[in-house]
């Protein structure tokens, strides 16, 4: 096991840069989730991880060891990373064994050894007793177990999760994301998991890094991430976040500050030393916003949409003072919300999100 | 880190320099050798050999009488092969299978064959004119041996060629514009004249263009058909030159060899600019469109079709295979007089057909086997390779094949006349050239399925490979080879297939002792032995067949389109 360094990483495709300028530091044993939307250059940081890519400027180490930089690339074979494919990637011409078995073949391990630690690594995922299957023969389930068991074998210094769960069914979904936690908990091996997916990061990682247009937006736990963004890109891609203009009109003290948003103050949470400014943002989330009393303090907002969501409805509104921004509530079921009704909101909590780009 | 980095690179170096060793010897050695043979003679730059050519009055003759056949042939055989295709992919026909198989038979049978075939089937001593008592009397001239001849033969031999494309291009052809004609109110001929046939344009006129280079290029048919009637076109003006004058000749037909060069990319050209005149592009990929129901047409469409392929290939092969059943020139077949002697003749007692067997089947195998092997290098660097130059392998490669069969072969004896420089090898008179001549013009059939099976095999699995530690020539062996073997076997097999019973270049390569059957096959029909040659053209047919069947036991394996025959 080893931890994974990446320093100052750029990767350049002619003249379109897919990783710009990325650090990160997954310590060893952490579960690392690599979280953006489609083409934010996550699949492309794994690949410069493994190797399959080489990168243009900065430095990447596994462990101690220097894998990437300015001067070379150590070839992906040489680097005892563990890769889980998308598709699996099982080679359909062997049996499950001996895909389990390959990279012991390929290191010249002795028959014997080789067949035990290719049974252990079969019994730990459950898998004993399907040796001599074709991955044809598997279940999808079983098939990620298999890829699973072929990247233990080798003993990796890092394993690398490539979306692994994007073509499955929800329900699949579901218990492999178990069986992954399951996984990491046994083996304490440090894993790198990119995905799409907000919910699978949150239950499963550690740490998330968020990116966005080849940059690192983001690293910090789900809870921080979800609580304290510090970016608008961040506050608005996790769990779909509002983002609202706002005035700071005091400075922070005991981690909240007074802001004045959309004509109305309210208190909010914010970091050490943030001082009164104009042109700041805040993060509210839908559960932040409340419908207000007559006399309480608050803004109009007129409803555009309420759509039925089973139990709930998620009902749309633009504020009255500011048309072009949209915000959204969750109600209880039964309400009526027509388009074009007036509502008047109150903001009960949130998040001054920093100013600049620093994450 | 350096030491691990240089042992991934040398491996990965060392398969592209192998991979550039095979190209330049194989193709762009010969094509360089030829030219310098027409534009340098004798190493001084000079016209001389481009006049000489020029003015002799027998070029141009040769030349428009390719220009005749070869566009003759090729608006024939796109007539027929756009009709069958389109009837075959858009109609509700059924036995699609079968129909596919006997209609692209004719292309895996070998030129001279077909030539021979229809030759035993309309002469004055054809046996199944003669069983059914309408053959004309002997001496009567075989009304195949004519410019007509040639164009329907060749329409035939290609029709197929023009087929394969241009249903390709219908299958991709999406539902939703069809059916948006017909919603529009169009019936099913103003959908076909409007919307599929100018759709289908691009697929028309690469089937032409390729049909085109065939014709001009082809030696088997205007030999056995034009030869008899003093008709030339350029490969067989080459051939007669070559027979009659030795190496003496040989810069005359470097000339002739660059000129048929010349014309088969000039009809490339003209496809390449009016392709170029319209956008064909189709964006949307979808399902086929439903079959037109041919309703109370379809059983007399379906017995059209059918005894279209009895005219074309049934009739034919039995002409054939009567012929070789005859004991003499001439002499009627019946029950009496039917014998296997001519195959007890050729095969056991005639010296010269037996070696061709052999050297033939050597022949085949090597080049089938050498392709098989090369191709899997090749085309994981044409199919995964991030090197730029590597598009310019695959053209490179291509370019011995798409070429006529003559060019190849006037550019192997240049470059083997004398012995190899250095070795003192001598490669001239013996079987070896014309294994060089194979293993050029050949590996483009084993390479185009491999690196079709190359884009349909996820890469994450050799990636796979590589994070286990494998290094290139190991994942080479253990996974990228099981993979695209059954594709590059299928390549071997097509290059085996279309070795055997080949004629154009071992025509002008051969030397006693190094004879194919494709060219003891010709000697016996120019002698008059047209028994003999049916009779080895009718074992050359039936191993061609079982080879088919025998590879699609691999169709299951293959990526589509892979073999000609199989839906």
């Amino acid at each position: 096991m080893a931890g994974l360094t990446i320093a100052n990483v750029t990767k350049t495709f002619g003249d379109y840069d897919a990783v710009k300028d990325v650090s990160l530091d997954v310590r060893d044993g952490e579960f690392l989730a690599v979280l953006g939307p489609s083409g934010c250059g996550k699949t492309t940081l794994l690949r410069l991880v493994a190797g399959f890519e080489k990168i243009s400027s900065g430095q990447i180490r596994i462990g101690s060891d220097v894998v990437s930089d300015a001067s070379g690339s150590v070839p992906p074979e040489k680097r005892r990373v563990g890769i889980v494919f998308q598709n699996y990637a099982l080679w359909p011409h062997m049996t499950v064994a001996e895909n389990v078995g390959y990279s012991l073949k390929v290191a010249k391990v002795d028959k014997a050894v080789a067949r035990q630690r290719v049974a252990d690594a079969l019994a730990l995922v459950n898998l004993d007793g399907l040796s001599d299957r074709r991955p044809a023969n598997l279940s999808g389930g079983q098939r990620q177990r298999v890829a699973l068991a072929r990247c233990l074998v080798a003993t990796p210094s890092l394993v690398l999760f490539d979306e692994p769960l994007a073509n499955l069914d929800v329900h699949l979904r579901a218990s492999m994301e178990d069986e992954f936690a399951d996984f990491h908990k046994r083996t304490g091996t440090t894993i790198v998991y990119i995905t799409h997916d907000q919910a699978e990061a949150m239950a499963l990682a550690d740490r998330i890094a968020v990116m966005d247009h080849g940059r690192l937006a983001q690293l910090a736990t789900p809870r921080d991430l979800y609580r304290e963004p510090a970016n608008e890109m961040v506050a608005s891609f996790i769990a779909q976040g509002i983002v609202l203009p706002a005035k700071v009109l005091s400075a922070e003290q005991t981690g909240h500050a007074r802001v004045e948003v959309l004509g109305h103050e309210v208190v909010i949470r914010c970091r050490p030393g943030e001082q009164p400014r104009t042109d700041a943002k805040i993060c509210i989330r839908s559960s932040e916003l409340e419908i207000a009393g007559k006399d309480e303090a608050g803004f109009d907002a007129a409803v555009t949409r309420a759509i039925y969501k089973g139990g709930a409805v998620r009902v749309e509104l633009s504020p009255t003072l500011d048309p072009n921004l949209n915000l959204h509530v969750e109600r209880p079921e039964p309400g009526a919300f027509e388009a074009g009704s007036q509502l008047r909101l109150k903001i009960v909590s949130g998040w001054l999100i920093p100013n600049g780009k620093s994450a | 880190m350096t030491a691990r980095v240089k042992e991934s690179r040398g491996q990965e170096m060392a398969l592209t320099a192998a991979v550039a060793f095979v190209i330049v010897l194989l193709s762009l050695l010969p094509m360089l050798r030829l030219l310098k043979e027409v534009v340098a003679p004798g190493g001084v730059v000079s016209d001389t050999a481009i006049r000489l050519g020029l003015s002799s009055s027998a070029t141009w003759v040769a030349t428009w009488h390719t220009l005749v056949v070869g566009i003759g042939g090729t608006v024939l055989a796109v007539a027929l092969g756009t009709f069958v295709a389109l009837l075959v992919t858009l109609s509700d026909i059924r036995g699609r299978g079968a129909l596919i198989l006997c209609y692209v038979m004719p292309l895996m049978i070998a030129p001279q064959v077909t030539a021979l075939a229809w030759l035993q089937l309309f002469g004055p001593a054809s046996p199944l004119l003669k069983l059914l008592g309408i053959a004309p009397p002997l001496g009567t001239r075989n009304p195949l041996y004519s410019t007509q001849g040639i164009i329907l033969l060749l329409g035939v031999q290609y029709g197929p060629l023009v087929f394969l494309l241009v249903r390709a291009g219908l299958r991709k052809l999406p539902r939703e514009l069809v059916e948006a004609a017909r919603a529009g109110g169009a019936g099913w001929f103003t959908v076909l004249r409007t919307v599929v046939l100018p759709l289908m344009t691009p697929s028309i006129m690469a089937a032409a263009a390729l049909a085109f280079v065939s014709c001009v290029g082809n030696f088997g048919i205007p030999a056995f058909l034009g030869i008899p009637a003093n008709y030339l076109v350029l490969p067989t003006l080459i051939y007669q030159k070559l027979a009659g004058g030795g190496p003496a000749v040989l810069g005359e037909t470097a000339f002739l060899s660059v000129l048929i060069g010349v014309i088969a990319m000039a009809g490339i050209v003209t496809q390449e600019i009016m392709s170029r005149r319209r956008d064909y592009r189709i964006s949307s990929t979808s399902l086929p469109a439903e079959p037109y129901e041919l309703g109370r047409w379809r059983a007399p469409v379906e017995a059209g079709i059918w005894l279209l392929i009895v005219l074309i290939l049934v009739l034919p092969l039995f002409g054939l295979m009567l012929t070789s059943l005859v004991p003499g020139y001439g002499i009627p077949l019946s029950t009496a007089t039917a014998t296997l002697d001519n195959y007890r003749f050729i095969l056991f007692e005639h010296a010269g057909s037996r070696r061709a067997f052999f050297n033939s089947f050597a022949l085949s195998i090597a080049a089938a086997a050498f392709a098989v092997l090369v191709a899997v290098p090749v085309g994981y660097l044409i199919a995964w390779g991030r090197q730029r130059w590597i598009r310019l392998v695959n053209l490179a490669i291509e370019l011995p094949y798409a070429l006529p069969g003559v060019v190849l072969a006037i550019a192997a004896l240049l470059m083997f006349l004398r012995p190899i420089p250095f070795t003192g090898i001598q490669l001239y008179n013996t079987v070896w050239i014309i294994l060089y001549a194979y293993l050029a013009r050949f590996l483009v059939l084993a390479l185009r399925p491999t690196v079709s099976g190359y884009h349909q095999i996820d890469r994450a699995l050799e990636e796979a490979a590589q994070v286990a530690g494998a290094g290139l020539f190991i994942r080479l062996r253990t996974i990228v080879f099981p993979l695209v073997a059954p594709a590059a076997i299928a390549g071997g097999l097509l290059i085996f297939m279309t070795a055997l019973s080949e004629l154009t270049v071992s025509a002008l390569l051969w030397s006693s002792g190094s004879e194919t059957i494709g060219v003891v096959m010709f000697s016996f029909e120019q002698g008059g032995d047209s028994n003999y040659a049916a009779a080895m053209s009718a074992i050359t047919v039936a191993i061609t067949f079982v080879l088919m069947l025998v590879t699609n036991l691999l169709a299951p394996y293959l990526p589509s389109g892979v073999l000609p025959w199989r839906d």
